[in-house]
């Protein structure tokens, strides 16, 4: 790896399957975090078919390797909890409840898609499931999640925001704006590094200076934490600790989550140049999140063989089947390119401004 | 009605919404403690407290990043911006994030945010301070841009910006914050967006303006009318996005000659654009081509005495007035 060791401060012991949040889950919430993992692994190595096959444009940011991360984390939501993201955002996605076949055909870019086959791969979004995004430029999304926390303290509401990005996002300036007036006004925002150790083909050595990217939150007098993304027990107990005490007492953090993708930045990546095919052999190898949940919920019963095979089999139809979907649906019309630019558009009958909107 | 300075009239249109609606919020760079940089905010923070009058540090890109981001949960943020040149430090804010997540989430997402503060030249504060940016706004789709000129256009068009459910960039001017006028004090007194004002009628040339721009028209009008025996009507367009051609246009079918003044550099500005729609929709109206009187070509100079050339001013206006009528 070449990445730089993180510093260990605050990482969740080993035990971390003994966390009153991990001790208290039923066999049955186990196995449906399980489900989920591979649901979103599936459902991105079929998206990745659909491109190879030229029915997906632009970019797929596959989050392959990382899905005990988003899956660990949007399982401890609650009702008043928010969530945004950067534009590796189909595991967030399915996380928070998004159902696949409007996934797939925004892949698609199709007018069923959730997005209407306006935003893509990068830009998802679910405001019912307080999911805000799938955001394109790197660290553009950070000021935008500090202010999901912000309207929580000021509607009084006891939730807290969840706010991702990847290891390249931690050197632009939004960040630390935002870091900076999250810890200034105590907003109830856990600003989550998913660091899979390259800012595209960069490594973190080569692109972050300092000891370690959550540490940085020393700087702004906030609490900080990292963790081991492969092991989703410790992903939630981690996550756990921090939300709860910014959900109680309103204080932010930085959580740096260790975690790793299996393929190159986006599809268009020869994932050549940078890193070495050991490197990912050997953590597909010894660190595969769905593996290792895997191991742990056979070695606690819960998993069989046969129900393994049957979540597979499932999680690999329900990818199908939202490529089915995705197929068979029409695409949006040059008509649609210009609706839901303006509330007030697409609003007529209640808008209160006067004159053109839009020009030829 | 009361006689207000244009700053009082955006602080009374700020307070009645303050006082109307729960969820709106004034933030920005001394807007509170300090009484707001240019005393728009003055005694706000004493009336409404510190929730809904918010001190931010000097940190553009997040504290408008963080509207936004409060804007999607349905608080209703209005940012001051010291100045609108800083705008370019929160520009991936605005202009990414605030303007394209209603599209780029199908319409699930609105974003009633407005923001707002001077965007002018003329008070020797140089390149980096004098930016007129809203033909860069008004560029990108999903915004709204409102240019006011007087006291009760500022107010009442700032009450409808706050109302409306889509981002609005409110632009003032250092200069204008001084200048006096009939206000209603009618807490529902609402100018909607996209409508220009006639400001002046007359029937020789149309002067299509807007900002302190209308001021210098009205002043050149009038030489005109004595020395010249020029009669101008003036339409001072307001909103820029959306934009009330059809106003122009019927001014362009009484005068059939045009004159466009603007305080932006010319290459693609707002007049470029006004000029490409009149001439496409009202060519048969016209008796000579459309003229523009712009900033002068460069970054804004410093020097006080030269910089009041640089842009447009009442003689450079006269002076283009003419050569529209030539």
């Amino acid at each position: 790896m070449s990445k730089k060791s993180t510093n260990t401060a605050d990482v969740a012991s080993s035990g971390s399957e003994k966390a009153p949040i991990n001790a208290q889950l039923s066999p049955d919430a186990k196995i449906e975090l399980y489900r989920q993992m591979v649901r979103i692994r599936r459902f991105e190595e079929r998206s990745l078919r659909a491109y190879q096959a030229k029915k997906i444009g632009g970019f797929l940011h596959l989050y392959i390797g990382q899905e005990a991360v988003c899956v660990g984390s949007c399982s401890l939501m609650g009702k008043d909890d928010h969530v945004i993201t950067a534009y590796r955002d189909h595991g967030h996605a399915m996380a928070v409840g998004m159902d696949t076949k409007p996934l797939m055909a925004e892949l698609y870019g199709k007018a069923t898609g959730c997005s209407k086959g306006k935003g893509g791969s990068m830009h998802y979004f679910a405001p019912d499931k307080n999911y805000w995004g799938g955001h394109g430029i790197v660290g553009g999304q950070i000021p935008l999640g500090a202010g999901l926390a912000y309207a929580l303290k000021y509607k009084g509401l006891k939730g807290c925001a969840l706010a991702f990005m990847g290891d390249g996002a931690v050197n632009q300036g939004a960040v630390h704006e935002a870091y900076n007036l999250a810890a200034l006004w105590n907003l109830p925002v856990i600003f989550v590094i998913e660091n899979n150790g390259y800012s595209m083909g960069t490594s973190q050595e080569r692109s972050s200076a300092g000891p370690g990217l959550a540490q940085r939150a020393e700087a702004y007098g906030m609490a900080w934490g990292t963790c081991f993304g492969h092991d989703l027990y410790e992903v939630r107990a981690t996550m756990d600790k921090f939300m709860t005490r910014a959900r109680e007492e309103s204080k932010p953090a930085v959580v740096e989550i260790d975690t790793y993708r299996y393929r190159g930045h986006s599809v268009a990546d020869p994932d050549k140049t940078y890193r070495t095919r050991e490197e990912v052999e050997e953590y597909r190898k010894t660190k595969d999140p769905i593996n290792l949940f895997q191991e742990k919920l056979k070695s606690e019963k819960v998993l069989t063989d046969d129900l393994i095979e049957k979540i597979d089999a499932e999680a690999r139809a329900e990818a199908d089947l939202a490529a089915e979907f995705a197929e068979a649906s029409p695409f949006p019309t040059p008509d649609d390119i210009q609706t839901d630019v303006y509330w007030e558009a697409d609003n007529a009958d209640k808008r209160a401004s006067k004159g053109r909107l839009f020009f030829d | 009605m009361a006689v207000l300075t244009y700053r009082e009239a955006v602080r009374a249109a700020l307070s009645e919404e303050i006082e109307r609606d729960e969820n709106v919020v004034l933030m920005g760079e001394e807007v509170a403690q300090f009484n707001g940089a240019y005393k728009v905010s003055e005694g706000m923070l004493e009336k409404y407290g510190p929730k809904r009058v918010v001190d931010t540090p000097i940190s553009e890109a997040g504290f408008i990043g963080m509207g936004v981001g409060a804007s999607m949960l349905g608080v209703r943020p209005v940012m001051e911006l010291m100045f609108w040149s800083f705008y370019s430090v929160a520009f991936d804010q605005i202009l990414n994030n605030a303007a394209n997540v209603r599209y780029m989430s199908g319409g699930q997402i609105s974003c009633p945010i407005v923001i707002r503060g001077p965007a002018n030249g003329g008070t020797n504060v140089g390149a980096t301070h004098s930016h007129t940016p809203e033909n860069v706004l008004a560029n990108h789709p999903g915004i709204k841009v409102v240019v006011p000129s007087t006291p009760a256009d500022a107010k009442g068009l700032l009450k409808s910006a706050i109302r409306d459910n889509d981002p609005v960039m409110f632009l003032e001017n250092t200069i204008l914050y001084g200048e006096k006028g009939e206000v209603s004090d009618d807490p529902e007194f609402l100018i909607p967006l996209g409508v220009a004002d006639v400001k002046r009628e007359g029937s020789d040339l149309t002067i299509v303006t807007y900002g302190r721009c209308v001021l210098h028209s009205l002043k050149a009008a009038e030489v005109l009318e004595k020395e010249h025996d020029v009669s101008v009507e003036i339409v001072d367009l307001r909103t820029i996005r959306p934009l009330d051609i059809d106003t122009v246009l019927k001014s362009v079918a009484k005068t059939h000659r045009v004159l466009i003044v603007e305080e932006q550099k010319p290459f693609a500005s707002v007049g470029s654009q006004l000029s490409h729609m009149i001439q496409r929709e009202a060519f048969d109206e016209l008796d000579g081509p459309i003229h523009r009187l712009a900033t002068i070509d460069a970054p804004a100079i410093y020097s006080p005495p030269v910089e009041v050339e640089q842009l447009p001013n009442p003689d450079r206006v006269v002076k283009a007035a003419l050569a529209a009528l030539a």
